[in-house]
C-alpha cells in the first residue's frame, strides 16, 4: 500500500485512509483482471490450433465465475463494512455544527456562533446583494450570532457535522481531499461528518450540473489547528 | 429474399410498412444522429482544451454553450444511436426473417414508430434554434434545474423541446415493443421452439419487456415534469425555491428526489436495452466465425434474462450520494454486484467460444469478427470498473468525475458502437446484396480502436484526480484542475482521430452500396434464417447454431428450410 493511489490527491480525513486503501486493492485487482483477459484474448487470437467441440463448461464457466462471485463478494463486504461505519450513524454530538448551503454558483457556509443555535431563515428574505444570500430572520435572535462564511474553516482532529442544503437547484458539495461528497438538494438537508486530521487547504469542487457557471462553483476548505480555528471565528464574529 | 429490398423501388421506401425498408430507414435515421452527435462531442473537446477558440457554424462557446453540447451529446447518442439503431433498426431488419415470419405482427404500427421516432428527432434538434438555445442540465435533467425555466438559458423552450422529444420516443419506443414482443411470441414459424431461437432474438425479448417497463415511467415522468413547468403543479418542486434570488411561487411538497428515482428506473434498464442486443449479437457472430456452436446455449439464454431481471433491480446506484437514505444505498449495491455474476458469465462463454479455436478455412479475422472483438475488449474493460462504482463507499469519491464518463463510454458507448459496426459489416449484404471493403474496414477497426482506448482510458484517472463532469473550463478558484490540462490536450487529439477514423465507414458504405464485391445468398455461410432464401412459409428443422459438422462435407445446417407443400 502506497499513501497515495494513483492520480488521486492526498488524504487529509481520518476516515480517507480506509477508502484509499480499499481503492487502492479493488484497482489492483480490476487492473489485474484487464491485462489478463486481454493477453488471454490476444493468445487465443494468435492460435492456430483448434481445440475441438468440447470445452468442460464446469472449467471454463463454473468455476472461473464462483471464483469471480466470491471477488465481487469479497469486495461488497468489505465496502459495506466501510460505508456503514462511516455513513450508518450520526455525528457525534459535540461535532462542529455548519451548514453548508449551495445556490447559483456560490457555496456559503454557515456556523452558528457563540448560543450554538442556527438562526431561522426564510427564502422570501434571500437575497445576496443585500447582503443575505441565506435569507436569515433578523427576527429571530438566534440568528444575530450567525456567522456566514464563503470560505470553509474546520479545525484539524475535531469531526465536522455539515448540514447540506441548497436553496436553487440540485448541486453537488464534494472535496476530493476529504474523500467527501454529497448533493446539496433543494428542501432536504442531508447530514455528513467526517474529520479533518492533515491542516491544509483543500478544493471543494460543484460535482452536479447546476447551471450555467457550473464549472466554476468553486470553494476552499481550511483546515487549521485548534487555536487557529478559535482565533478565526472570533474576528469573523468581531466583524459582525 | 434476401435481395427483395434491392428489387424495390426507391420512391416506394419511405412509406413503407416492409419491415426491412423501416429497419433500414431507421438505421439511416441513427446515422444521422450519430454524425451530429459525434460532431457536438468535437466541440466539446475543444472547448475544454481551448475555450476561446471560434468554432464553425457555433462561433465561440460560452459555458452554457458547452453544458448545451453535452446534453444533446447524451440524448442524442443514448437515444436515437445506441436505442434506436440495435433494438429498432436492426431488430426490424432481420427479427421477422430470424424466427421464419414474413412481416412483424403489426406492420403499419412498425412504419408509425419509426415515423414518431423521426418527429422526435427533429423535435430535438429544433431546441438548438429556439431563444435561449438547446437545455443546459444534462441528460438526466435534474429538477428544479430543469422544471424551472429561469433557471438558466435554455431551460426555457428548449427544455419544453427535449421533454416534448423524449416523450415522442417513450410513445415510440413503446408501440415498438409490444410489436417486437408479439411478433416474437406469435409469429415464430412452426418448429422454431423458444430454445431454437438465435441469441438476438432472445436479446430482443428481453429488451422488449424491459422497454415495456422503462420507458413507460419515463413517459410519466416526462409528463409530470411538464405538468410542473405548465400547470403549476408541484412534483417535483420543494417549498422555499429561490431562483436568482426570486421566490419561485409557493410550491406544496414537491421533491427532486422523485424525478432521480423515476428517471434512473428508466435509466438504467435503458443500458442494458442498449447493450442486450450486442451481447445477443456477439454470441452469434462468435459461433459463426469460429464455426462452432454457441458455448452453453443455454447458459446465455439464462443469463440474458437474469440481466433483464437484475437491470430492473439497480437504478438507486446512480444515486449514492444523491440524499438517499445510505442504507438503501447497501440495497443497492448489492442488486449491482448481483448483476456483474450473469454479465461476467457471458464474458467467461465468449471466451470459451474464443479458446476453442478457428477453421482455417474460413477467412482468418474478417471485419465483423474483429469489431465483435473490439466489443468485448471494451465490455470487459468497462464492465471492471463497474464493481468499483457499485460500492457506494468508493461511489462516493468516482460519482460524477470523468472516472464514471470512462466507464460508461467503454461500456455502453464504445462497447455499443462497435457491436453496431460489427452488425452494419456483417448484414450489409442483406441491405445492398454486397460486402463492405475488407481493407477500409480492417482500417477502420483498427484506428477506432486505438482512438476509443486514447480517449476514454486516460479519463479514468482525470477522475481519480477528482475532476467533475460537466466542466467547461478547467480553471476556476482552485488550482488541481488545471493540471490536469495536459491529459485532456491528449484526450481531446484522441477524439479527433476516433472521430476523423468514421470518414473511412462513410467512406466504405458509400463505395461498397454501389461497387461492393457482390455478396451472393449467405456470404457469412451462416445457420440463421436472415440468410435463408425461403420465398413462402418456412419450417425450423435445426437449433440456431449447427456449426458442428466440420468433418462432413455440410459445415453448417441452415436452420430453416421452406415448408413443404402439405403432408
Amino acid at each position: 500500500m502506497t499513501d497515495h493511489v494513483w492520480w488521486m490527491p492526498p488524504n487529509g480525513a481520518l476516515h480517507g485512509a480506509a477508502i484509499d486503501r480499499l481503492m487502492w486493492w479493488n484497482l489492483v485487482a480490476l487492473a489485474t483482471l484487464f491485462v489478463l483477459a486481454h493477453i488471454f484474448l490476444f493468445i487465443a487470437l494468435i492460435r492456430r490450433k483448434s481445440t475441438g467441440h468440447d470445452l468442460s463448461p464446469m472449467r471454463w464457466e463454473y468455476l472461473p465465475l464462483i471464483a469471480l462471485t466470491v471477488l465481487y463478494a469479497w469486495m461488497a463486504v468489505s465496502a459495506q463494512k466501510l460505508w456503514a461505519t462511516i455513513r450508518y450513524q450520526g455525528a457525534a454530538p459535540h461535532a462542529l455544527q455548519v451548514e453548508v448551503t449551495g445556490q447559483q454558483f456560490q457555496w456559503y457556509f454557515r456556523y452558528p456562533g457563540p448560543d450554538h443555535t442556527f438562526g431561522r431563515t426564510r427564502p422570501e428574505l434571500v437575497s445576496a446583494p443585500a447582503g443575505n444570500p441565506l435569507g436569515l430572520d433578523p427576527a429571530d435572535p438566534h440568528s444575530a450570532d450567525d456567522i456566514v462564511s464563503s470560505v470553509l474553516t474546520l479545525p484539524a482532529g475535531h469531526e465536522a457535522d455539515l448540514g447540506i442544503r441548497s436553496i436553487d437547484v440540485i448541486h453537488g458539495f464534494f472535496i476530493p481531499g476529504m474523500r467527501v461528497k454529497q448533493n446539496a438538494v433543494p428542501g432536504m438537508e442531508m447530514h455528513i461528518h467526517f474529520t479533518p486530521a492533515t491542516p491544509g487547504d483543500y478544493p471543494i469542487l460543484c460535482s452536479q450540473i447546476c447551471g450555467l457557471g457550473h464549472a466554476r462553483m468553486q470553494a476552499h476548505l481550511n483546515v487549521v489547528s485548534n487555536s487557529e480555528f478559535e482565533a478565526w471565528i472570533a474576528a469573523k464574529g468581531r466583524k459582525k | 429474399m434476401s435481395l427483395s429490398v434491392q428489387q424495390k423501388a426507391p420512391s416506394h421506401r419511405l412509406l413503407t410498412t416492409d419491415h426491412r425498408s423501416i429497419g433500414i430507414n431507421y438505421l439511416l435515421l441513427s446515422l444521422v444522429a450519430v454524425t451530429i452527435g459525434t460532431i457536438l462531442s468535437i466541440f466539446m473537446r475543444i472547448h475544454i482544451v481551448s475555450p476561446m477558440l471560434k468554432l464553425p457554424i457555433w462561433g465561440v462557446v460560452p459555458p452554457e454553450g458547452y453544458l448545451a453540447l453535452v446534453t444533446m451529446h447524451g440524448t442524442l447518442m443514448v437515444f436515437f444511436v445506441l436505442t434506436t439503431a440495435p433494438v429498432n433498426g436492426f431488430a426490424s431488419l432481420v427479427l421477422p426473417s430470424q424466427i421464419g415470419a414474413e412481416r412483424m405482427a403489426f406492420p403499419l404500427l412498425n412504419a408509425i414508430s419509426f415515423w414518431l421516432t423521426t418527429i422526435s428527432l427533429a423535435v430535438l434538434l429544433t431546441a438548438f434554434f429556439v431563444p435561449g438555445g438547446a437545455p443546459i442540465s444534462g441528460w438526466t435533467n435534474y429538477p428544479p434545474l430543469s422544471a424551472i425555466p429561469a433557471a438558466g438559458p435554455g431551460q426555457a423552450t428548449g427544455m419544453d423541446l427535449w421533454l416534448l422529444s423524449i416523450g415522442i420516443f417513450c410513445l415510440a419506443s413503446i408501440l415498438g415493443a409490444v410489436n417486437q414482443l408479439v411478433t416474437i411470441i406469435s409469429k415464430r414459424c412452426p418448429g422454431m421452439t423458444l430454445m431454437r431461437m438465435p441469441l438476438t432474438v432472445w436479446s430482443w425479448l428481453v429488451t422488449a419487456i424491459l422497454i415495456l417497463f422503462a420507458f413507460s415511467i419515463l413517459l410519466a415522468a416526462v409528463v409530470l415534469l411538464l405538468s410542473d413547468r405548465h400547470f403549476a403543479t408541484s412534483f417535483f418542486i420543494p417549498p422555499g425555491e429561490v431562483i436568482n434570488g426570486f421566490a419561485v411561487d409557493p410550491h406544496a411538497n414537491g421533491s427532486p428526489m422523485l424525478w432521480l428515482h423515476l428517471f434512473w428506473f428508466f435509466g438504467h434498464p435503458e443500458v442494458y436495452i442498449a447493450i442486450l442486443p450486442a451481447m445477443g449479437l456477439t454470441s452469434s457472430l462468435l459461433a459463426n466465425f469460429t464455426r462452432k456452436p454457441v458455448f452453453g446455449y443455454r447458459f446465455m439464454v439464462v443469463t440474458t434474462l437474469l440481466i433483464g431481471f437484475f437491470g430492473l433491480l439497480v437504478w438507486g446506484h446512480h444515486m449514492f450520494v444523491s440524499g438517499m437514505n445510505p442504507y438503501a444505498g447497501t440495497a443497492f449495491a448489492l442488486t449491482t454486484m448481483a448483476i456483474a455474476i450473469p454479465s461476467s458469465g457471458k464474458v467467461l462463454g465468449w471466451m470459451a467460444m474464443l479458446w476453442r479455436g478457428r477453421d482455417s478455412r474460413v477467412h482468418p479475422l474478417p471485419t465483423p469478427m474483429l469489431f465483435t472483438l473490439g466489443f468485448l475488449s471494451f465490455f470487459i474493460t468497462g464492465g471492471l470498473t463497474g464493481p468499483i462504482l457499485a460500492q457506494p463507499v468508493l461511489d462516493a469519491y468516482l460519482h460524477n468525475t470523468y472516472f464514471v464518463v470512462a466507464h460508461f463510454h467503454l461500456i455502453m458507448a464504445m462497447a455499443g458502437v462497435f457491436s453496431l459496426f460489427a452488425a452494419v459489416y456483417y448484414w450489409f449484404p442483406l441491405i445492398t446484396g454486397r460486402l463492405m471493403n475488407e481493407r477500409l474496414g480492417k482500417w477502420h477497426f483498427w484506428l477506432s480502436l486505438l482512438g476509443a482506448y486514447g480517449t476514454f482510458f486516460p479519463m479514468h484517472f482525470a477522475g481519480l484526480a477528482g475532476m467533475p463532469r460537466h466542466y467547461a473550463q478547467l480553471g476556476g478558484s482552485t488550482s488541481t484542475l488545471t493540471s490536469l490540462m495536459p491529459l485532456q490536450t491528449g484526450i481531446s487529439h484522441s477524439a479527433f482521430l476516433l472521430a476523423a477514423t468514421q470518414l473511412l465507414f462513410l467512406v466504405n458504405l458509400a463505395w461498397s452500396a454501389r461497387r461492393g464485391q457482390p455478396s451472393g445468398d449467405n456470404p457469412w455461410r451462416a445457420t440463421t434464417a436472415e440468410w435463408t432464401p425461403v420465398t413462402k412459409g418456412c419450417i425450423a428443422r435445426y437449433g440456431p447454431y449447427e456449426y458442428r459438422h466440420s468433418i462432413n462435407s455440410a459445415d453448417f445446417f441452415q436452420q430453416c428450410a421452406e415448408r413443404p407443400e402439405q403432408e
